[in-house]
């Protein structure tokens, strides 16, 4: 239930996790203490371009898609 | 131009291949794309619900790079690509040209189920994260072709799980294949993990071909049978090899993908863009909760709170780490092989396309299974491609060729010997 709410669901199908999980845990079994852990298939080389202002959407390009909007703004829920 | 739209509204009629039929195509070579890849001005859903009112506003730079191709259409799949036969998709199930009470394999079942059965168009836009274009050609009896991670650029693409993400193609031949992988692959800024390396597709080297005997020990017996009794009509030399860590690939693999994707799915919240209701009044968690849970299907869920949970507190080391672990691992068992041989040969799928009946009775775990030839090259990020080797009880069977990084060379000259072995 703590999972469903920290991933803004109402699905809890608890039962059904549990068993997936367990059977993931086949790999305990692997040896991996001096592994390194690959977050990629193989090594990216960081690219950064210079940090100058490019062109970008325009605000009626950006509001397109929203059906909850105002004034020019996208409107959402209440923050506090 | 015309007959190509009527033909794909008469397939669809049929099959449900498409999503969407774009009828303002009107010249240039017709390509048919996965709904997951942004296309300006023509919706497109990812298979959701959530995004079913989603007119992206810039084309994806595969779209771009296709020059002098239209978009004549937008394929059904999984939803997010979660499935292995196009199933899960809130627009309807592609069915299988060869049998319509079987799938087309997934996630990117549209594409090759189109590609199958249209008389014009030779090759569709794909996308693989753990077999999604290996599993349909295999299943619907056409070339499927998963490039190196990083040789096409991935904007505009979204996301399932970012470091396993490929855009690929499906094809009616190996040739037809390589000629669209040649249109889109190439560095692009806008990507982050987009690599700089010229694609090559051609070699004369004299190939030593490798048999990895943990995938034939997943398979259908006879298709193991087939695939012998192919390479050795064939004359050509080949060696066993082994990839041990080949019976931990599933677990691996959808620790490491329902991780990246419960992240990349929490963008979608009814805010910007698609599935949304008046906030007004309604507080944070109340309005996303409501949102995420009437736009998400079933299985998306399900995969959202299993990656959620594995990336929490406490459990990201025993599962996320571990399985990161795991796929050094994995990556290091094809360098090993690498070394040996050009080319791993192996069977696409574990069988022939299943009936919607067989799948129904599938629990979620015998679901992943499924995925067991297909995870681990998509774990390492190497490329692949199946070719159809014939048929068994009438419907297609696959072989998987693969190589190592930006070897696409090597497996699409193979490839092209494979077509023309007698099936």
């Amino acid at each position: 239930m703590k999972v469903a709410k920290s991933a803004r669901l109402d699905k809890d199908i608890e039962d059904q996790l549990k068993k997936i999980l367990e059977d993931f845990k086949l790999l305990e079994e692997v040896e991996t203490d001096n592994i390194e852990p690959s977050f990629q298939p193989f090594e990216i080389k960081n690219i950064l371009r210079e940090d100058a202002v490019e062109e970008s959407l325009s605000q009626e390009d950006a509001l397109k898609n929203a059906e909850q909007k105002q004034d020019k703004f996208f409107k959402g829920p209440r923050a506090v | 131009m015309k007959k190509i739209i009527n033909e794909a509204k008469e397939l669809n009629k049929k099959y449900n291949f498409f999503v969407t039929i774009n009828e303002k195509a009107i010249k240039g070579i017709p390509i048919a794309v996965k709904d997951n890849i942004c296309t300006k001005g023509i919706l497109t859903t990812a298979g959701s619900k959530i995004l079913h009112n989603y007119y992206p506003v810039f084309n994806a730079t595969v779209i771009e790079k296709l020059k002098g191709c239209s978009v004549i259409g937008k394929t059904t799949m999984d939803e997010f690509g979660f499935g292995t036969f196009s199933i899960n998709s809130a627009y309807g199930i592609p069915k299988n040209p060869h049998d319509l009470t079987r799938s087309c394999g997934g996630s990117s079942g549209g594409s090759a189920g189109y590609i199958a059965a249209s008389k014009y168009s030779k090759f569709a836009i794909g996308q693989s994260t753990g077999g999604s274009i290996t599993c349909p050609a295999a299943f619907c009896g056409v070339v499927g072709l998963t490039p190196t991670y990083g040789l096409v650029s991935r904007y505009g693409l979204i996301d399932f799980a970012n470091s396993l993400d490929k855009i690929g193609v499906l094809a009616k031949t190996v040739d037809d294949a390589s000629s669209c992988l040649k249109m889109i692959a190439g560095y692009d800024q806008k990507d982050s993990t987009s690599v700089d390396v010229k694609l090559k597709t051609k070699t004369t080297k004299n190939l030593k071909i490798g048999i990895p005997k943990e995938y034939f020990e997943h398979t259908d017996k006879k298709i193991v049978e087939k695939i012998f009794k192919l390479l050795d009509d064939s004359g050509i030399k080949y060696q066993e090899v082994s990839l041990p860590h080949t019976k931990y690939a599933v677990s691996a693999y959808y620790i490491i993908a329902l991780c990246e994707a419960s992240t990349n799915l929490a963008k979608f919240c009814g805010l910007r863009y698609g599935l949304s209701s008046n906030p007004e009044g309604k507080g944070f968690n109340e309005y996303f909760t409501e949102i995420r849970s009437k736009g998400f299907g079933e299985e998306a869920k399900r995969r959202i709170l299993l990656g959620t949970y594995a990336r929490m507190a406490g459990y990201r080391d025993q599962y996320y780490l571990k399985a990161m672990k795991v796929r050094t691992l994995i990556i290091k068992d094809f360098k090993k092989a690498f070394k040996k041989v050009d080319i791993l040969v192996a069977p696409s799928m574990p069988t022939i396309a299943p009936k919607f009946t067989e799948i129904k009775k599938l629990t979620p775990l015998q679901h992943y299974a499924y995925d067991i030839l297909t995870v681990a090259p998509n774990l390492a990020g190497i490329p692949q491609l199946s070719v159809p080797i014939g048929t068994m009880d009438k419907m297609p069977i696959g072989l998987q060729l693969l190589s190592d990084h930006f070897r696409e060379d090597y497996i699409l000259s193979f490839g092209k010997e494979v077509e023309r072995w007698k099936k």
